[in-house]
């Protein structure tokens, strides 16, 4: 038994978090009068603090509370991505809830649950573990979705969410039931060990189960249903909070338990995993070629990354790992950029969302046209920018274990997906200038240049992301 | 400098370049002014810089030269320049051409001048990266980013179809780059680096080999661009401004052919062999099936766009012949056609200027108004004719003796393609140039400016002179040329031994 000091020192990011909510809860329902206050600016600072805590120096993986929450280097780095993901959305939330007249202080109070649910989600060394912080994170995830309550898109898209979030719980709960059943634990290891030699059928159902709820969670076809719909009706912050930490968080826990609980049945999950990504992939290129909404396009771009990112776990290697790390990583910051130029599309006082109000951006507002092409091209993949490295990654992965169609089809998809970001690109340069977009706030604006500039010149210092994803990705085998 | 060597200095250059006009304000005729003049000085110093690195090249050797080497993605992929015999010319080529293309859009381009040089420059940097990487993923990086500036240079600056066309041209380019992308990834598991002078040592396994030589041959067999997959080239090349042409022309092209000699051959050698009847059939169709869609176009550049892809249809065959004559004529071939074709376009260009309309039928009997011009342009038609005399002449004459060598049938029908060459570079020359001058609108074009006498002096001059001495590039390329047909033997020999000792 580890001495309590022990465990409290390796879930400390977490227990920071979930004090710190509390407190914000307390401090905006006494003092603020039920407005933001300065609400968000200490839950910048306490995610800020959290963030730090990642790169304190881990010596050895420690494994606390009997057995159910893990701190590694592969937790903390992807806790570092959510962090950041959870940090970077909600510095850019306050403006435009401020304009939009909800800015309430709820909010900040809810993105650290959400957070709080990632990090243990993340964490998460057996089944328990895992529902309660899946549910965590959904819970605040539903609220905060339909946060913008009198606007009926944002409260349908909070509905929905709701709805079909139920039902992935119910899916992932059942699967795990079922999992219990057959092996006689919930700890990732002791399943592991338990489904060595025999595979019953009703474990390859609870697979099937586990694996379809936390699809519904990483938006991967055919369990991707919800996203360009929530993505387009939830409040932009909200939603570039979803395509960011919740998807960090998501596939963590998927590669966690795939790596450390299934290695014994690699036949069975790797057809599934393959099955959804090229899916994915294809639904991710295909449906995005018709969408006019920008905020709907990036929802069916995240559906075909998140295609991608699995091709890496497919390889269910070492090396595969390493390349969904990388790939997340990457996807984060041309994410977070990406709706950091969505939140500066302001005209006539209000934001607007279709393509089209991009048109010749390239004319009156030369830096932001230029880092958004340049993230569009970066999504596509194209070098020198950084989402070309994220593909090689996982790509090379799937090659070395020898699944040569899984990626030819994912090259193929890529060309097809290029084809919408290339018309982003088309109309920010090369149509005739509409409506100017108006000046937004410090922060969105430096996320956007600072994102860009990291896309854009990630292949001048490379080294220290890939050191990190390696070291990630050799601490889980 | 930091480590540093020439060849960083060249890709660097015209980033620098770049840099400096970024920051330039304003957009009064003086800043515009600057702002190409910077853009012509860093061309020009890019190419003296070249030349000096020519001048330390030591072309006896096959070895790579100039090597420098860092660190970049971990241990395995590196940041390794190098160039050798096969990448110098083209290195040369495409410092040299560049200072035209500036020149070239002096006055032509008057809307987001500084965004065009821009472009220019960036992808100038891309262009020697390209014939300078030595490590596998760093080829990668260059050979597809250039993809974003041409993209930009067609879609923003170019004619009536620009988007059509700029999409096409990169979809079609990305379709056939990405297969390659994972053949380099498959290399990287069996050899565990991309270095190219490693790669160039390892045997891979022969029926791996085949698919390898496939997926490079996607990209490079639309990159060159060889029949079926040229569709995108006269789309291009019609809409692309004048100095998008020459670049398109005189280096993106060669960017194929150098892909072939670099990793298809020497690398895939017994793929290579296996394939080069498929390469040669490809190679006759472009040469006498393109030339037949030449005869028939009615809009000068589409023209000139088919007989380039004819001509690299040249290129290939020689290439694929596996013998010295056919590597060095492919080899020259490529580098008089970067001049050659260059130049046709910037004689396009010229009339376009004046007349905004590339229609064969709005000319004739310019020789009446133009008769500078008409001497220029006939030096050029010669040129990609392949009369001898010309640079043209050297490259085709040889690549059609290693044909011979290789496959007389193959060298029968490509010499076919010669005369129709002839027929409609002549029938081209015939509409435009000779003629009565009837056409009101003609009766008052002015003759070459000094800046486009400058613009095309040089380059008759060159033509001519490879013409009558084609030694230096062939010296050049001599060297490296039989270290890989060296290599290439022993591999096939080897290959030939194993056999026989498994029967």
């Amino acid at each position: 038994m580890t001495p309590l000091s022990f465990a409290f020192a390796h879930s400390l990011p977490e227990i920071l978090l979930a004090i710190g909510a509390l407190c914000l809860l307390m401090l905006g329902v006494f003092k603020s009068g039920g407005r933001d206050w300065i609400i968000s600016e200490l839950a910048i600072a306490i995610l800020g603090v959290a963030f730090l805590m990642m790169f304190v120096e881990l010596k050895e993986p420690a494994l606390v509370y009997d057995g159910a929450f893990i701190d590694d280097a592969f937790g903390r780095f992807m806790k570092a991505l959510a962090l950041g993901g959870a940090l970077i959305s909600l510095l850019m939330s306050r403006e435009f809830m401020a304009r939009e007249g909800i800015d309430l202080f709820e909010f900040p109070v809810l993105v650290l649950l959400a957070t709080l649910g990632m990090l243990m989600l993340i964490s998460a060394h057996n089944l328990i573990a895992l529902y309660l912080g899946l549910e965590l994170m959904s819970l605040a995830l539903y609220v905060i979705a339909a946060f913008h309550r009198h606007n009926v898109r944002a409260s349908e898209a909070g509905l929905k969410y709701f709805v079909l979030g139920a039902l992935s719980s119910g899916m992932l709960l059942y699967g795990s039931s079922l999992l219990y059943g057959f092996a006689g634990t919930v700890s990732f290891p002791g399943i592991a060990a338990a489904l060595k030699g025999n595979v019953h059928l009703g474990v390859i159902f609870g697979l099937v189960f586990v694996m379809a709820g936390l699809a519904f969670k990483m938006s991967v076809v055919p369990f991707h249903m919800w996203t360009p719909d929530v993505y387009e009706g939830a409040p932009t912050p909200v939603t570039a909070f979803f395509a960011s930490a919740a998807k960090m968080a998501a596939v963590a826990v998927t590669v966690r338990i795939i790596i450390t609980a299934f290695p014994g049945i690699e036949g069975q999950w790797r057809q599934i995993i393959v099955f959804m990504s090229i899916l994915s992939m294809a639904i991710g290129a295909f449906a995005a070629i018709g969408q006019t909404n920008i905020k709907r396009l990036m929802a069916y771009s995240s559906i075909g990354h998140m295609g991608f990112a699995l091709v890496g776990l497919a390889a269910g290697t070492e090396k595969g790992v390493n390349g969904v790390l990388m790939y997340m990583a990457i996807y984060l910051v041309m994410t977070l950029g990406t709706f950091a130029a969505i939140l500066s599309m302001r005209t006539g006082g209000k934001y607007v969302e279709s393509i089209h109000d991009l048109a010749g951006l390239s004319r009156s507002r030369k830096g932001m046209a230029f880092f958004l092409a340049m993230m569009m091209l970066s999504l596509a993949g194209i070098p020198p920018l950084a989402g070309f490295f994220a593909k090689w990654y996982a790509f090379a992965a799937a090659i070395d274990a020898g699944l040569y169609p899984l990626a030819v089809i994912g090259m193929l998809s890529s060309v097809v997906a290029c084809f919408y970001y290339l018309r982003v690109v088309k109309i920010i340069y090369l149509d005739e200038p509409a409506a100017p977009f108006e000046g937004v706030s410090r922060e969105v604006t430096a996320v956007m240049y600072l994102a860009g500039a990291a896309v854009v010149l990630y292949w001048v210092f490379p080294g220290p992301l890939v050191s990190a994803a390696t070291a990630a990705a050799k601490s889980l085998f | 400098m930091f480590g540093f060597g020439i060849l960083t200095g060249l890709i660097v250059l015209p980033l620098v370049g770049a840099a400096f006009i970024l920051v330039q304000r304003g957009d009064d005729q003086a800043t515009l002014g600057n702002i190409r003049w910077a853009a012509l000085s860093t061309t020009l110093i890019t190419f003296l810089l070249s030349l000096w690195a020519w001048k330390l090249f030591d072309p006896a050797t096959a070895n790579f030269q100039l090597v420098e080497q860092k660190a970049w993605l971990g241990s395995t992929i590196i940041y390794k320049l190098g160039v050798d015999g096969m990448s110098m010319p083209f290195v040369l080529l495409t410092t040299f051409l560049m200072p035209f293309c500036i020149v070239a859009s002096w006055e032509t381009i008057t809307t987001r001048v500084k965004e065009y040089m821009i472009a220019f420059l960036v992808l100038e940097a891309l262009m020697i990266g390209v014939f300078c990487a030595l490590d596998l993923v760093l080829f990668y990086l260059f050979f597809e980013a250039g993809l974003i500036p041409m993209f930009l240079i067609i879609g923003i600056w170019g004619g009536k179809r620009r988007i059509y066309a700029s999409f096409k041209f990169f979809l079609y380019t990305l379709l056939g780059s990405l297969l390659m992308l994972l053949a380099i990834m498959a290399m990287y598991g069996v050899a565990g680096t991309t270095d190219i002078t490693v790669l160039l040592k390892t045997t891979f396994p022969s029926s791996m080999q085949k698919w390898l030589w496939l997926a490079f041959f996607a990209s490079f067999a639309v990159k060159m661009p060889m029949w079926p997959v040229h569709t995108w080239l006269p789309d291009a090349h019609v809409e692309a401004p004048t100095a998008g042409s020459v670049i398109l022309a005189g280096i993106l092209l060669k960017m194929g052919g150098y892909g072939f000699i670099r990793f298809s051959i020497p690398m895939f050698p017994e793929a290579s062999h296996y394939f080069a009847p498929l390469v040669f059939g490809l190679s006759v169709i472009a040469i006498v099936y393109t030339s037949l869609v030449a005869l028939v176009q009615e809009d000068m550049k589409k023209l000139i766009a088919y007989s380039s892809v004819a001509h690299m249809g040249f290129v290939t065959m020689g290439l694929f012949s596996m013998n010295q004559q056919g590597l060095q004529g492919a080899i020259f071939q490529m580098v008089s056609h970067g001049l050659v074709s260059g130049a046709l376009f910037l004689c396009v260009g010229v009339v376009y200027d004046r007349m905004h309309t590339r229609d064969i039928a709005a000319y004739g009997g310019l020789v009446q108004r133009m008769p500078i011009y008409a001497v220029v342009f006939m030096v050029f038609t010669m040129a990609n004719v392949g009369l001898p005399g010309t640079s043209g002449f050297v490259g085709e004459f040889l690549t059609l003796i290693g044909a011979f060598g290789a496959n007389p049938w193959v060298a029968f029908f490509a010499t076919s393609g010669v005369i129709l060459s002839a027929c409609y570079a002549l029938f081209l020359y015939r509409r435009i140039i000779f003629g009565v001058l009837e056409k009101q609108s003609l009766k008052n074009i002015a003759d070459l400016t000094p800046r486009e006498l400058a613009l095309l002096v040089p380059l008759v001059l060159l033509t001519i002179y490879y013409g009558v001495n084609p030694g230096p590039i062939l010296d050049a390329c001599a060297a490296s040329v039989q270290g890989l047909l060296r290599s290439y033997e022993a591999a096939l020999a080897a290959t030939k031994t194993a056999a026989l000792i498994l029967n």
